[in-house]
């Protein structure tokens, strides 16, 4: 079914198993990344090592990140052209509306409550 | 199998196949399977948002310093990290059509699951005789409904892998049972995903709060 | 038998709870039950069972999937509106001391179910439904990526529906309005089984329309005909996709939403109660994160219709295409980003809520772009005034008027005003019955003579058109006013007796729409009785423009004989344009997916668990999870799930087909 307007065909030839598959050297690779990406912000947290609590929270959250990208390439195999590119819309859409969700309940429900449980200021008027 | 669709080619433009073949089984199972774990990924996302709005909301209750052990947390999340690259083994030597092997490394894979369903028990139920019950405050709510829900999952992960290795012994590593050993492997290691946005949300930065 | 025993067999399911003691739902119950067994009796009498069986229930085929659903919405619309009509009666009664014919335990219960019943097993199995039928037939395929999942889809949502129906004559429903807010639904308020029946319900319905959300998604991405392009679907099959997507990433949130409250219910967590640090206000911000984008989820396809319809009937190729398409897609992720509009008056402050209103008044914009595209679409065309198309131009007018009250309600200190009012009731009917109802009534029209090979009886549809048309302006209309006036929702007796009148003009309303809902009915009925003057052996009796019509009605199991390809957006346009001529040789076997009961035994056991939840009957509940769980991977043992039509069948079904098509000429 090899047609040039074919395009909703196009990877008819992987036989429907158009996702790409690790090598040994690839999953080992991406096991000592997240060895590393777990241990770092274990140990930055039990050990207290960086100055501010601030700092070190923001760090460990930035080793997650990097670490979800090392564990959807290297044992996702995420890639842009795996299902014509769909795997990877579906996953930029998902998290989009991951980000809409978390952030904005966030957003709303702090809003909420320093409006509506003025707390500090009660115990202030005291 | 070619047929010429482009009218300017053949004259004559074609409006239908004369000679198709059916999409091969299994055609839109990885994607199905994708969207799938989409959608599981915003039942996580939910769960994150409820603990990120209720996590502070201790009661007078226990806090996360008080009840998190960080070097138990480290080790069950090693064991999921292990189990990761065993399935990764698994896939390779499914590749390989290495039945033997891969069978085995499918139950070294349930072994670490296994590990880290047990060890997390042990947390909650350690915890719960402590006094730190899901009842006890919105924090522990949020706590237990989040990082149970994964284990939840874990478990349903084990009782597919068991499934699946069943299948692989009864009929082989055929085309089916290579498709299914995917999906489960996308669900696993999927699985290991959200355990990232467990361990430094829920615990270290419980713990750092 | 002791009391215990009697509460391990039965949970907390007594004699005392059916509810004896209410004339009305016992004279309901009559009714039901013996229009329920004259209708097993006919079945057995006619035995019909094993036809039923063998090619309905347990079929896989996209289209009886469809059928299926869209006689699950219209059976579901008559309890809906059955509680409407209900309502209606009691707040034109209760005036001047009069506490009306409802008690406020019952009217509750009407009031919550309407809604529920509604927007779960009313709009989205219709919507389900067509978006089942014509897409697959719209893209040139054989059947959905997964078509076993349809079925059990479908079953599950049966499994929803029967949970909420068997809430009305065992135990209750909630009485809590149809998003059951804690704290009054928590265990605290609603001790009783109508909020589990409420959940549970939406829990097995929810995985029946996750499942198929994923299952169409599939369907349009990998199974399009060679040459249809994204950019050459039919904007149905656009906004089908773009529904389902927000399907998927949407329903999710409500599992999780009601997951939470059962945990509250059932275990006494502390995610919504008062106390211990847990919130209310967060179920109400979780639950319309799913419940905007499920306003889209049904009007979207709507939209499709509309576009289809207008075009078919316009004669004429749709206006503005590409800016459907992308106003549909900007409508999709918009739809994200505006949930708060439905609590403003929770007290996020300023900053939130204009931050949700301006969004709000946003996605106007594109919706706009819409109307100006169909418009455009009529402009200068040959305009034949169909069914369909009068349900669409009914549609436009009414669902400006909505929209417009919408934006309206999109400012924040309007909606101080207007919150929770009448006012908001009117708007939101005026969009989901301008927009979905008619959408679907259009979309049935369209293509029944597709799904059965004859049109529907055009008298009786219009009457039904004019009695549903008029009807729905005088129910609402007095309710903008009412609700202007400061009318609240929900409300059962009425202190101020200049307000009756309008309660009396809204009663007349709802009586006209439940005499167009009998005239659609007849117009069933006729249609049915008349089918061989109805008839239309062509397959395009609309002289239509996508694929759909370029087979038969009803298609064959196969869709097609063979797979088409595709030039241009209007494909079936273009092939007759360009002289397609049918092929008439070369026939092959055909490869398809086998009948299965398994979807509807699991569905069954998942309502059956549902049920054993909701009356603590923890030993049902148990039993039923244990055997769906081996019914499911008892499934999966079976690798032998097609097969192929024979050659001789498909030559035997398309030589039918020539001979009918030449007897027309």
């Amino acid at each position: 079914m090899n047609t040039d307007t074919h395009a909703a065909h196009a990877d008819d030839h992987h036989h429907g198993d158009s996702r790409a598959h690790g090598s040994f050297s690839t999953y080992m690779l991406g096991f000592v990344l997240s060895v590393v990406l777990t241990a770092i912000p274990f140990w930055l947290v039990m050990s207290g090592a960086l100055p501010s609590k601030q700092i070190t929270a923001l760090v460990i959250m930035a080793f997650a990140v990097v670490q979800i990208v090392v564990h959807m390439i290297y044992f996702l195999h995420m890639n842009t052209t795996s299902e014509n590119g769909w795997s990877m819309m579906a996953l930029i859409f998902t998290i989009v509306m991951v980000v809409i969700a978390l952030s904005g309940s966030l957003w709303v429900m702090n809003h909420l409550n320093s409006n509506m449980m003025p707390i500090h200021q009660m115990t202030g008027m005291k | 199998m070619t047929v010429a669709v482009n009218p300017t080619q053949a004259g004559e433009p074609v409006f239908y196949l004369a000679d198709e073949h059916p999409h091969p089984e299994g055609y839109s199972t990885s994607l199905g399977f994708w969207i799938y774990l989409m959608s599981d990924c915003l039942i996580f996302a939910i769960l994150f948002a409820t603990f990120g709005v209720l996590g502070g909301n201790y009661a007078a209750g226990p806090a996360p310093k008080d009840l998190f052990e960080l070097p138990l947390v480290a080790v069950n999340t090693s064991m999921l990290l292990l189990s990761s690259i065993t399935y990764g083994f698994a896939m390779l030597t499914m590749q390989q059509n290495k039945t033997a092997q891969t069978q085995m490394w499918l139950a070294i894979t349930g072994l670490f699951g296994a590990a880290f369903i047990g060890i997390e028990l042990s947390e909650f139920a350690h915890m719960i005789h402590e006094g730190a019950t899901p009842q006890r405050s919105a924090f522990l709510s949020a706590f237990f409904t989040l990082v149970g829900t994964h284990g939840l999952h874990v478990s349903c992960g084990l009782i597919w892998l068991v499934t699946l290795m069943v299948q692989v012994w009864k009929f082989g590593l055929i085309e089916a049972n290579r498709r299914r050993l995917m999906c489960l492997s996308m669900f696993w290691h999927f699985l290991d995903v959200v355990w990232i946005g467990v361990f430094t949300f829920v615990y270290l930065l419980g713990v750092l709060r | 038998m002791s009391p215990d025993l009697l509460k391990l067999i039965f949970g907390r399911l007594t004699i005392e709870s059916l509810p004896l003691h209410e004339p009305i739902v016992v004279g309901t119950f009559a009714v039901v039950a013996t229009g329920g067994l004259v209708m097993l009796a006919g079945l057995t009498y006619f035995r019909l069972w094993g036809y039923l069986w063998s090619e309905w229930f347990t079929s896989v085929d996209h289209k009886r999937i469809g059928i299926m659903y869209m006689i699950l919405g219209i059976v579901m619309l008559l309890r809906g509106f059955a509680d409407a009509l209900m309502m209606r009666l009691q707040q034109a009664l209760a005036f001047g001391g009069s506490e009306g014919y409802l008690n406020s335990h019952h009217y509750d219960q009407v009031f919550t179910a309407h809604g529920v019943i509604m927007i779960f097993f009313v709009a989205m199995p219709l919507v389900t439904g067509l978006m089942n039928f014509v897409v697959p037939l719209q893209i040139g395929a054989r059947d959905v990526s997964f078509p076993f999942l349809n079925n059990f889809s479908f079953w599950m949502t049966v499994g929803g529906a029967v949970l909420v129906m068997a809430s009305l004559f065992i135990g209750e429903f909630a009485r809590t309005g149809w998003l059951a807010y804690p704290p009054l639904s928590n265990i605290g308020y609603s001790p009783d089984v109508g909020v589990d029946y409420y959940i549970w319900g939406l829990q097995v319905a929810g995985v029946g329309t996750t499942l198929s959300g994923i299952n169409l998604i599939c369907t349009i991405v990998k199974l399009r005909c060679p040459g249809m392009t994204m950019m050459r679907m039919p904007v149905f099959t656009w906004t089908a996709l773009c529904t389902n997507v927000l399907i998927v990433a949407s329903f999710p949130v409500l599992t999780v939403v009601l997951a939470l409250l059962s945990l509250d219910r059932y275990v006494g967590t502390n995610f919504f109660t008062n106390d211990f640090g847990g919130s209310p206000m967060m179920y109400v911000n979780l639950i319309w994160i799913w419940g905007h984008p499920e306003v889209y989820i049904l009007v979207l396809p709507a939209f499709g219709i509309f576009s289809e319809v207008t075009s078919t009937f316009s004669g004429k190729r749709l206006f503005g295409y590409t800016s459907m398409v992308y106003a549909t897609v900007v409508i999709t992720i918009l739809s994200y980003l505006v949930w708060l509009h439905h609590f403003f008056t929770m007290g996020s402050g300023a900053s939130v809520n204009s931050f949700f209103g301006i969004t709000t008044m946003i996605i106007s914009i594109p919706t706009g772009a819409k109307m100006f595209n169909w418009l455009f679409t009529m402009y200068r065309g040959r305009i034949r005034f169909e069914l369909p198309m009068m349900w669409t131009i009914a549609f436009m007018l009414t669902f400006v008027l909505g929209g417009m009250t919408g934006v309206l309600l999109a400012v924040p200190p309007a909606d101080f005003v207007l919150h929770n009012s009448l006012f908001l009731i009117a708007h939101f009917h005026n969009v989901i019955i301008g927009g979905v109802v008619f959408g679907a009534f259009a979309g049935i029209g369209y293509w029944f003579p597709k799904a059965f090979g004859f049109k529907l009886d055009p008298f009786w549809g219009k009457l039904s058109f004019w009695f549903w048309v008029t009807g729905f302006y005088l129910a609402f209309m007095p309710l903008y006013v009412l609700g202007l006036m400061g009318v609240t929702r929900r409300l059962r007796v009425f202190d101020d007796p200049s307000l009756q009148i309008w309660f009396i003009v809204a009663g007349i309303g709802a009586f006209l729409v439940f005499l167009g809902i009998l005239s659609m009915l007849m117009q069933f009925a006729v249609s049915f009785l008349r089918r061989e003057q109805l008839k239309d052996v062509t397959g395009d009796p609309w002289d239509a423009r996508t694929l759909e019509w370029a087979t038969s009605s009803p298609p064959p199991a196969y869709n097609f004989a063979f797979t088409p390809v595709v030039h241009d957006n209007d494909a079936w346009w273009d092939m007759k344009k360009r002289g397609y001529q049918r092929p008439l040789t070369g026939f092959k076997p055909i490869h398809m997916p086998s009948s299965t009961g398994t979807g509807i035994i699991l569905a069954g056991f998942a309502t059956a668990m549902g049920f054993g939840l909701i009356w603590y009957i923890w030993w049902l509940a148990a039993a039923s999870f244990i055997a769906m769980l081996a019914v499911g991977i008892g499934h999966t043992f079976n690798y032998h799930r097609d097969f192929d039509i024979p050659a001789d069948d498909v030559i035997r079904a398309e030589d039918a087909r020539t001979k009918l098509l030449a007897g027309a000429k």
